[in-house]
């Protein structure tokens, strides 16, 4: 039991400082770093619980997820390339222009 | 079979079908001879139709008519229904509206050829008629109401005929706003005479008013407020401003609608429901002060007037001011005859003065006349003739009935007076001074007209000629109908002063002497070639011909005591401050108070990913610690 709360401990340090890092740093690639930081930390949860209940489909989500996760990182990393390719920098505060 | 219904119909079918001639914008020569062939056949139709309710009347003159179309409303006990109704009295103005109404139609085509609205005019005249004959006919209050109220309509659309000239819209305003002042008191004398009597039926008023015990002073609050909507139509001071100016509208209509017939719906009315007034002899002391007034008032104003058309308008008026005389002292018949001798001579007058108009193409200035017998003979012999009757001289109609008028103001047991007969007589001698001053600077003389003009001046067509001749020779014979005694039965004379019996015949010679006064001066001033007009815009030569011309500063008082302050609290009060200031203010307000937060609450949307999720951390613990 221990070792579960230690994990799920781990999984709170890790979306904490994701979510940190996401607020405070001015980079885009780090934004995105951080970013899967939280929804690994948040997988990490995921099998914990699955794990303390015995469902196996637990375990099967968290690959659904990789998989998930993996084009989601695809798709985000062509749309910094384009943006740098408009103004040369990484600062999320340069593209405020872009809000609806 | 239907006796009384289809001569108002027929109007009625004929506005519906010009209307949508009208509407259809057709101005091909078909749809023009169309036009034409309705607008004059329908109301000849509804004459012939007048002509055989006569008739069927006259088989038992002393049982009215009475035609059931049907019930407009039941309200409670009360019905409301639409009948038609026909004795002597309302036969006769039947027969002067669809008679002299048909000649002013046919006249109308002649004058009104080439007008842009030719359709329209008459889709227009023929709804006049189907009011007034619903004025004349209808046996309720309510239906006479109805044509009360749709004659001033006709009378508003037909002013403003031309109505691309703001003058002239505004003046069919001025009309139908002063008609609304004296509307009002219409409405509120029928209202008083229903919660009276129970009944609108006109011959259910006059017998309750003749046979139960009235109390004089309902009696007279009721005739006061009938007046006031006869003085509204019938032009009488302080209401008369509005028929000087209704003068814009086409001379047709004027002879039509401001001579002949609709501006005679007060004397109507007040004949009709005589029962009220008998009930009241203040009031009938009122109707007789007002009427000699504006009697005096008109005929000074037309002494000095220079447009043809305005001569005419104030020479109706003061004719109008002789019938309510005649009413004011009881003689309901004799005013009833003015009013018929006085629809041939004004009608004639308006008439051949339109086709002097016609003939001078549009000028109204008589100044700018003169010595037109030669070129329009027939216009000016009918001229003559009905200016002649108007003025009083024997045997022509005008004779008879002015010397009636005049002789019951002298001695009508029912408030005749020295003094009402003395104002009478100066005005019709005033009469006969302005009517030839007026022929002599038309026709005769030197002629003052453009010379360019001169030499075009034609004698106006058959169409026209016709109905002036034939208006013309019944102001020659009218007068020798004896209307009063024909409408004994319904409105008897009032008795003679018993001092004054045997003295008719002197009156009456004194009235011709005082006719032949004015045709005298007018000879004097005006006759031969001395008689040359000061320019147009020449300062007047003395005070009291400034006074005259404008009319008494009538309406520039009303102007500075109505107008004015009615302006000020419509635009300052109720635009400037109600409109503007306050109801706008508070819709600005809201549409400010709704922007103003639209534009701080954007300062949350700021494009700033991080601030963000800033909000977004903030709402998730506000939710944590709320929850």
């Amino acid at each position: 039991m221990d070792k579960l709360n230690l994990l799920l401990g781990l999984s709170l340090a890790l979306f904490s400082i994701g979510l940190l890092g996401l607020m405070i740093r001015r980079n885009l690639l780090i934004m995105l770093m951080f970013m899967e930081l939280m929804l690994n930390a948040v997988l990490l949860s995921l099998v914990v619980f699955s794990y303390q209940l015995a469902a196996v489909s637990g375990g099967v989500l968290v690959f659904l997820l990789f998989v998930v996760a993996t084009a989601e990182i695809a798709l985000a990393i062509p749309i910094v390339v384009l943006l740098v390719r408009q103004k040369r920098s990484l600062d999320p505060g340069l593209y405020a222009d872009l809000k609806g | 079979m239907a006796l009384l219904s289809p001569i108002v119909v027929l109007p009625l079918l004929g506005f519906v079908l010009n209307g949508l001639i009208a509407l259809s914008g057709r101005r091909d020569p078909v749809a023009l001879r169309a036009v034409t062939l309705i607008g004059c056949v329908l109301p000849l139709l509804a004459f012939g139709f007048a002509v055989r309710a006569l008739w069927a009347l006259e088989a038992h003159p002393e049982a009215a008519l009475i035609e059931p179309l049907f019930t407009w409303a039941v309200i409670g006990e009360h019905h409301f229904a639409i009948d038609l109704y026909l004795d002597r009295l309302s036969a006769l103005m039947a027969l002067i509206v669809t008679g002299i109404g048909s000649l002013i139609h046919l006249y109308s085509s002649g004058y009104m050829k080439g007008d842009a609205g030719y359709a329209r005019y008459f889709a227009y005249l023929n709804l006049f008629l189907f009011f007034m004959l619903l004025l004349v006919l209808g046996h309720s209050l309510l239906v006479v109401f109805v044509g009360w109220e749709g004659v001033g309509l006709v009378s508003y659309l037909l002013i403003g005929f031309w109505f691309k000239d703001t003058l002239n819209a505004k003046a069919g305003k001025k009309a139908f706003i002063v008609n609304r002042i004296g509307d009002a008191g219409f409405l509120l004398g029928i209202f008083a005479l229903f919660s009276l009597v129970g009944s609108l039926q006109l011959d259910i008023i006059q017998q309750h008013f003749l046979h139960e015990d009235i109390p004089v002073i309902t009696a007279t609050v009721i005739g006061l407020l009938l007046f006031i909507g006869a003085m509204g139509k019938s032009a009488q001071l302080p209401l008369h401003v509005w028929l000087a100016d209704a003068m814009a509208g086409p001379t047709p209509v004027s002879a039509l609608i401001h001579a002949a017939t609709m501006v005679t719906a007060g004397v109507y009315l007040v004949a009709r429901l005589s029962g009220v007034y008998e009930a009241a002899p203040l009031a009938l002391a009122i109707i007789a002060s007002i009427g000699v007034a504006t009697a005096l008032f008109a005929a000074t104003v037309a002494l000095v007037q220079t447009d043809i058309k305005k001569v005419l308008a104030y020479s109706t008026v003061s004719q109008l001011g002789f019938m309510f005389i005649a009413l004011g002292v009881g003689a309901y018949g004799v005013a009833i005859f003015h009013l018929f001798t006085h629809a041939f001579f004004k009608a004639c007058l308006f008439l051949a003065a339109g086709s002097v108009i016609h003939a001078l193409q549009g000028e109204q200035d008589i100044r700018k006349m003169g010595g037109l017998a030669r070129a329009l003979p027939l216009t000016f012999i009918a001229f003559a003739i009905a200016t002649a009757a108007i003025a009083g001289l024997p045997p022509l109609a005008g004779f008879f009935s002015k010397d009636e008028i005049l002789w019951f103001a002298l001695s009508s047991s029912q408030g005749g007076h020295g003094v009402l007969w003395g104002l009478a007589a100066l005005s019709a001698f005033l009469t006969a001074f302005y009517m030839f001053r007026l022929l002599w600077l038309v026709f005769l003389g030197q002629p003052r007209t453009e010379p360019a003009l001169r030499a075009q001046l034609h004698e106006a067509p058959w169409n026209m000629n016709i109905p002036v001749l034939l208006l013309a020779a019944g102001s020659l014979v009218a007068g020798f109908w004896a209307v009063p005694g024909y409408l004994h039965t319904l409105l008897p004379a009032p008795a003679i002063m018993p001092a004054l019996a045997g003295w008719h015949g002197g009156v009456a010679g004194l009235a011709i002497a005082l006719a032949l006064a004015g045709l005298g001066l007018a000879v004097w001033r005006y006759g031969g070639s001395r008689y040359q007009p000061a320019p147009a815009g020449a300062p007047m030569a003395f005070g009291l011909q400034n006074l005259l011309t404008n009319a008494y500063y009538v309406d520039a008082l009303y102007q500075r005591t109505l107008r004015t302050p009615l302006q000020f609290i419509a635009q300052h009060l109720l635009w400037r401050w109600s409109d503007q200031r306050l109801l706008d203010g508070s819709l600005h307000l809201a549409a400010a108070t709704a922007r103003l937060t639209a534009r701080l609450l954007a300062y949350l949307h700021n494009g700033q990913v991080q601030w963000y999720l800033w909000l977004a951390l903030l709402g998730l613990v506000l939710a944590v610690l709320l929850s």
